[in-house]
Order: structure tokens, then C-alpha cells, then sequence
């Protein structure tokens, strides 16, 4: 008998090449880039290197795509140098072979949400990305990490990326969600315990009975905002909720394939009586909708609470940086989180743009109005396509909400969608660092039920207390 | 001090060939109508020609942006010591010449007394031999794994040292494929 692993062990055995001091070459199922790591690109064809498996690099128009006016393409993107991003993707995948869902892809839409819809994400497959939020497919059991752009370089040019064994840390949520908990408010209650640094050098295994009763969609949350407790990689363990999502999707095996890659999925959870250097439990029960304070996102606190006071903390350096966010914020101690008045609402980005996302938000929308501006932007076209069979976008533009075109959008900002200088966003993404959303922009992180609660009241609410919730 | 704090998205779309050291700290460093702030360290004698950053915990959280890292290198940046470095940012630093010193953080803060007690002073980083020069004399070790060191001294060519496991990987690919025979590559869409 060989000695109990854990699933990121097993990932990491499937996938090792060889082995020098410290590190390990390990393969490359799935290698999946935006518009950003051009550099690596230019870097290939200046050294006169090749792409080693094109079919095995994905690349997505996502962050610069504008969300309206889309008609026209890349030829109708303003923006030169956004147009040129997207562009020089195009002209990149041609040259190069790689697989391309350009902005007028009819699959088109964010790199974690476009991926793993497509059944491409499986279960101990190894995959890396020229972005940080990679780690969402690690909610199929996969080992998923982002990269730079010079390491992408490496992954286009071999095939595999050298690799230092990171620490197994668990985290064990018990019970289960009470109403109008989601997996965002469990990220953030994640993070707030560990900390921003918890998950440094580790990737974290989620398990616990509130962990395995999440959808799958549930489940690509709280692994998206694994890099936010500064981890590599989260996974969840395959099981029935993982193959029911997989099964018929466009690249989840086939026919007589499907009982043998099922069969084969099975066996990559962790064994029983496998150590992990580290465990964390909580309780799920008493996790709350969430929502952050700060600029960053272990600055967070339940809606029902106040804004600490940086004077009660004992960590100098963690005063310090409260004393700064605030002010960034402009809050002040003691305030009422319900008592915030919020400028401008965001639904979107690949923590919280999928279906179940979208239906989440629209129950609470639904035959109310928003007091603020609210945009909802779907995660890729196959999501805003079944959302319209279904009739959400009807009601959001009906309760004043706008149903835009698939992209990052507002999360980053970086095709233009920027929340103006000194306003104030309740936002679904992932990230509430200073400027991240637009010079001087202030961010509060929520899920999407908790954002179109606040969009409908103007101030930040608590969904529970909502009538369509 | 997060990357998007380091490098605004919005400069990741210029060209790499122009320098990207005007953008570090971007929106601290420039006040409105990009004018330099005339208040932030950097933007004052000597701390203009700065070569060693000392910072805080966690240091370059966040994105994979590689350009957090191009600018520091590009403004002129060769050493970050901090109590802790994100971990993809710890490879981006190692794969472009920057070399991230990671120190206790008691030892980073009598750095910091120093620094402040006498402005412009030198700390001096040998990699070698893995030391930090405080300006008082005081000698700090730290520790490096082996590969990253040799990258950093050496400038290695890592991609055609891997191309030698060529074979290597070839093998490995067809025993995968031999195992996992449902995993046929995506096609072009």
C-alpha cells in the first residue's frame, strides 16, 4: 500500500516530468491567456521559438472588449490601445495556432467562465493562465494557478513550467449556509480569518459538508478568491455535483470515454488519512453576507456590523493599513455598514457573472426599481444567452438595471469601464484595492443577491431583509 | 502594496520598449493633469535614483501583471526586502532581474529607523553571499533557493534548459495520452 495523498499530491504526481533541486517540471493540460501577456508572444518570436502545443493554449478577448457597441467588432473599439490589445491577440492566435475566442466569438466571454462551460476544465488536470483568477478551475478538482507573462512564455514554448511544491493547507466549512449566504460571503469570511497573507505558499483544499453542498457555479466562486487569501491554487474533490455539471458539455469526454474518465475522476480526492500541514475549520452556520470596509479583502465585515475602529487592533501594521483605507474609503469608525449610501452597482466578473449568479441577483430585482446606476454584465455570451431565455434580462432592464455584453468590465476597468474618481461601488468582483476600479474609485465587495439589494435601496443592504430574497 | 497599486491596468496596454518606470506607483506618484506629486519619496533627491525598495508584508499581492515588475526594474529598482512577497510576484521578480530579499520583520523595521535617521544612506545586497549591508555596518543573512539564485546570477536561459528534457517530455506525453485517452486537444474553434 502506498502512503495516503492528498489531491493536490496526486495532481502534482500525475503531472511531473522531472525533477531538479527543489522544483519539479510538470506537464501542461491547459494553458489559457487574455489579451495582457503579449510580452510573452513578442518574446517567442524575437528568440524564434515556436508554440509547442497550440491546441493546448487558449487565448480570450476579455479585458479590453467593450461592453456595448459591439456590432462592429474590434473595428468598433474607440479606444486605440484597447483595440490594439484585442487586435494583437487576434493577429498572435492566427500566427501562432493557439485557439482564439475573439470578441466576436459566439462562445466569446471571461477566460474562467468561458473555460470551464465549455467542459474543458476536468478533474486532476493541471492548468495555468496568464491570470491570477486561474484558480476558479480548481473547483473540479483540478491544480489551477496563474502565471506572468515570462513563465506563459515558458508554458507556450514546452509545454510544462518548473514548480516548488506548495503546502497543503485545508479548509474545512462545517454545516451548512443559512438563507442568503452565498459562496462569495464564504470567500470573504475565508479570508477574513486566515488573512490576505493566509494562503501564502499553499494551495487550499475547501472541504465540509457546507463546501460540498455548493452548485458548481457555487463552487468556481470560492475558488476564484483563493488568490485573495494569497494561495496558488484552491481545489474541491470531484463528486456527483462535478460530473452532473461535466457530463454533455462540449469537451467533457464522450460515449464509452465518459465511464472511464468518470471512473478515473474518482479516484483523485484526497485518501483517507492524508496529513495536510495545515487545517482551518468553520463553522458555516455562522457565516453572514458580507461585505468589505476597506482596500483589501480581509478588510470585510458582516452588513450587519459596523466599521471596526483601528485603534482596537492589536497589529500595528494592520492599524496602519486600516487607518489608510479608510481614509482612501472615506468612512469613519463606528459607521453602520446599512447606513453606506453607494453610487453605482456592478454585477459581473468571473467571481460572480454565471448563471446562478445572474438568477441570485435577479430574484431580488425582480418588480423592484434601482435608485442607482446598475450594469449587469454577463460572463460570456452562452451565460448571457440563457439568461435572456430566461427572461432575466427583462428584468433587470425593467427595474432600470443595463444588460451589457460579456467581459471583465468594471472589475478592472481596463476597457474603459471605470467607476469615477471618489464614488462609491457595490461590486460583485474580487478586488477593493486602491484604484482598482478607476483612479480614486472605492469599491465595496458583496455578492450578487447583496448587490442588487444595494442597487435597489441606494445604500448597502442586507438581502435577508429584502421581500424577493 | 498590491500590483494594480504598483502598475494601474491601465498602463499594461503600452508598449514594453518605452520603459515602464514612469508608471510605477502611477496614481501616487502623479497628482491630477499628471503632474509629479512633489510630496511622495520617490519623486525626491536622492530616493529619484533609488536601486533598493524595503516595504511591508505581502508585498505585490494580487494580479500576475508582469508590468508591477517591469516597473521597478525600468525605474531603476534591483532589490525589494520585505517581511513577505506574493508568490507569483516572487517568480515575476526572479524572472526579470529583480531580487526579492525576504527579512524578519523586526529586522526590516531597524532597517527602516536607520533609513529614516539618515536619508539617502546605502544598503549594499550581496547575492553571493546572501547578505544584507545595513548603513550602520550591521550584516543581515537571507535566505534564496538554489535555482532562483543561479537564475538571478547567471541569467539563465531557462526555456532552452528546459528544451533539453525535449525528450523527456515527449515520453511523458505519450504515456499521458496512453492513460487519459479521452483528453483529445481542442480543436480550433
Amino acid at each position: 500500500m502506498s502512503a495516503p495523498r492528498t489531491m493536490l499530491q496526486k495532481v502534482i504526481d500525475l503531472h511531473t516530468v522531472e525533477q531538479r533541486a527543489g522544483e519539479l517540471l510538470l506537464y501542461v493540460d491547459y494553458n489559457v491567456v487574455h489579451e495582457g501577456p503579449f510580452y510573452a508572444f513578442d518574446g517567442l518570436a524575437r528568440e524564434g521559438r515556436a508554440v509547442m502545443r497550440p491546441a493546448q493554449t487558449l487565448g480570450f478577448a476579455d479585458h479590453y472588449v467593450p461592453t456595448v457597441g459591439r456590432e462592429l467588432g474590434s473595428a468598433g473599439i474607440a479606444d486605440p490601445e484597447a483595440r490594439g490589445m484585442v487586435e494583437r491577440l487576434q493577429a498572435n492566435a492566427e500566427r501562432t495556432g493557439i485557439v482564439h475566442f475573439g470578441i466576436s466569438h459566439p462562445q466569446q466571454g471571461i477566460m474562467h467562465v468561458v473555460f470551464p462551460e465549455l467542459g474543458m476544465a476536468h478533474p486532476g488536470m493541471l492548468i495555468v493562465g496568464s491570470d491570477s483568477h486561474t484558480c476558479t478551475n480548481g473547483a473540479f478538482g483540478a491544480l489551477a494557478f496563474g502565471v506572468g507573462a515570462s513563465q506563459i512564455k515558458h508554458v507556450l514554448a514546452t509545454q510544462t513550467l518548473w514548480f516548488r511544491q506548495p503546502r497543503a493547507l485545508r479548509i474545512s466549512v462545517d454545516g451548512s449556509l443559512r438563507p442568503g449566504v452565498g459562496a462569495k460571503d464564504l470567500a470573504l469570511a475565508i479570508i477574513v480569518r486566515i488573512g490576505m497573507a493566509g494562503g501564502s505558499g499553499a494551495a487550499i483544499e475547501y472541504a465540509g459538508s457546507a463546501v460540498r453542498a455548493l452548485p458548481m457555479e457555487a463552487r468556481m466562486t470560492l475558488c476564484n478568491m483563493t488568490i485573495e487569501a494569497g494561495a496558488r491554487a484552491g481545489l474541491i474533490a470531484p463528486d456527483e455535483t462535478t460530473f452532473a455539471y461535466l457530463r454533455g458539455r462540449p469537451h467533457a469526454p464522450q460515449g464509452a470515454a465518459w465511464p472511464e474518465a468518470r471512473a478515473f475522476w474518482q479516484t483523485m480526492s484526497t485518501d483517507e488519512g492524508a496529513s495536510f500541514e495545515s487545517e482551518v475549520v468553520i463553522d458555516g452556520s455562522q457565516v453572514q453576507p458580507m461585505v468589505t470596509w476597506g482596500t483589501s479583502q480581509d478588510e470585510a465585515c458582516a452588513v450587519s456590523d459596523v466599521i471596526p475602529d483601528p485603534c482596537a487592533m492589536t497589529d500595528p501594521a494592520r492599524r496602519t493599513r486600516a487607518e489608510h483605507a479608510l481614509a482612501y474609503m472615506g468612512l469613519a469608525p463606528g459607521t453602520a455598514m446599512k447606513d453606506i449610501a453607494i453610487d453605482r452597482v456592478f454585477i459581473g466578473s468571473c467571481t460572480n457573472a454565471r448563471l446562478d449568479d445572474l438568477r441570485d441577483a435577479a430574484r431580488v430585482v425582480r418588480g423592484q426599481q434601482a435608485r442607482i446606476p446598475a450594469i449587469v454584465v454577463p460572463g460570456s455570451m452562452t451565460v448571457k444567452r440563457a439568461a435572456e431565455a430566461e427572461g432575466l434580462h427583462d428584468v433587470f432592464r425593467s427595474a432600470g438595471f443595463e444588460w451589457r455584453e460579456p467581459g471583465c468590465s468594471m472589475c478592472t476597468g481596463a476597457n474603459g469601464d471605470l467607476v469615477p474618481a471618489g464614488e462609491r461601488c457595490a461590486s460583485t468582483s474580487n478586488r477593493n484595492m486602491e484604484g482598482r476600479q478607476g483612479k480614486g474609485s472605492r469599491t465595496h465587495l458583496v455578492s450578487p443577491a447583496m448587490a442588487a439589494a444595494t442597487a435597489i435601496t441606494g445604500r448597502l443592504a442586507d438581502v435577508r431583509e429584502m421581500a424577493g430574497a | 502594496m498590491d500590483t494594480d497599486e504598483l502598475i494601474p491596468h491601465r498602463f499594461l496596454r503600452k508598449p514594453l520598449s518605452a520603459g515602464y518606470g514612469n508608471f510605477l506607483f502611477r496614481d501616487k506618484r502623479y497628482a491630477a493633469g499628471d503632474r509629479e506629486d512633489a510630496g511622495f519619496i520617490l519623486n525626491q533627491p536622492p530616493y529619484r535614483r533609488a536601486q533598493v525598495l524595503v516595504a511591508g508584508r505581502n508585498f505585490g499581492c494580487g494580479s500576475t501583471r508582469e508590468g508591477a515588475v517591469y516597473a521597478l526594474r525600468d525605474f531603476g529598482i534591483r532589490c525589494v526586502i520585505a517581511p513577505s512577497f506574493a508568490d507569483i510576484f516572487t517568480g515575476n521578480c526572479v524572472q526579470n532581474g529583480v531580487l526579492p530579499v525576504v527579512l524578519p520583520e523586526p529586522a526590516i523595521a531597524a532597517l527602516c529607523t536607520l533609513l529614516e535617521q539618515q536619508p539617502g544612506s546605502q544598503v549594499t545586497i550581496d547575492l553571493a553571499l546572501q547578505t544584507v549591508r545595513y548603513p550602520d555596518g550591521t550584516l543581515r543573512g537571507f535566505e534564496i533557493e538554489p535555482s532562483r539564485k543561479a537564475q538571478l546570477l547567471e541569467g539563465l536561459d531557462e526555456i532552452g534548459i528546459t528544451l533539453k528534457y525535449a525528450a523527456a517530455i515527449a515520453r511523458f506525453e505519450n504515456r499521458y495520452r496512453t492513460q487519459l485517452p479521452w483528453l483529445a486537444p481542442v480543436k480550433a474553434a
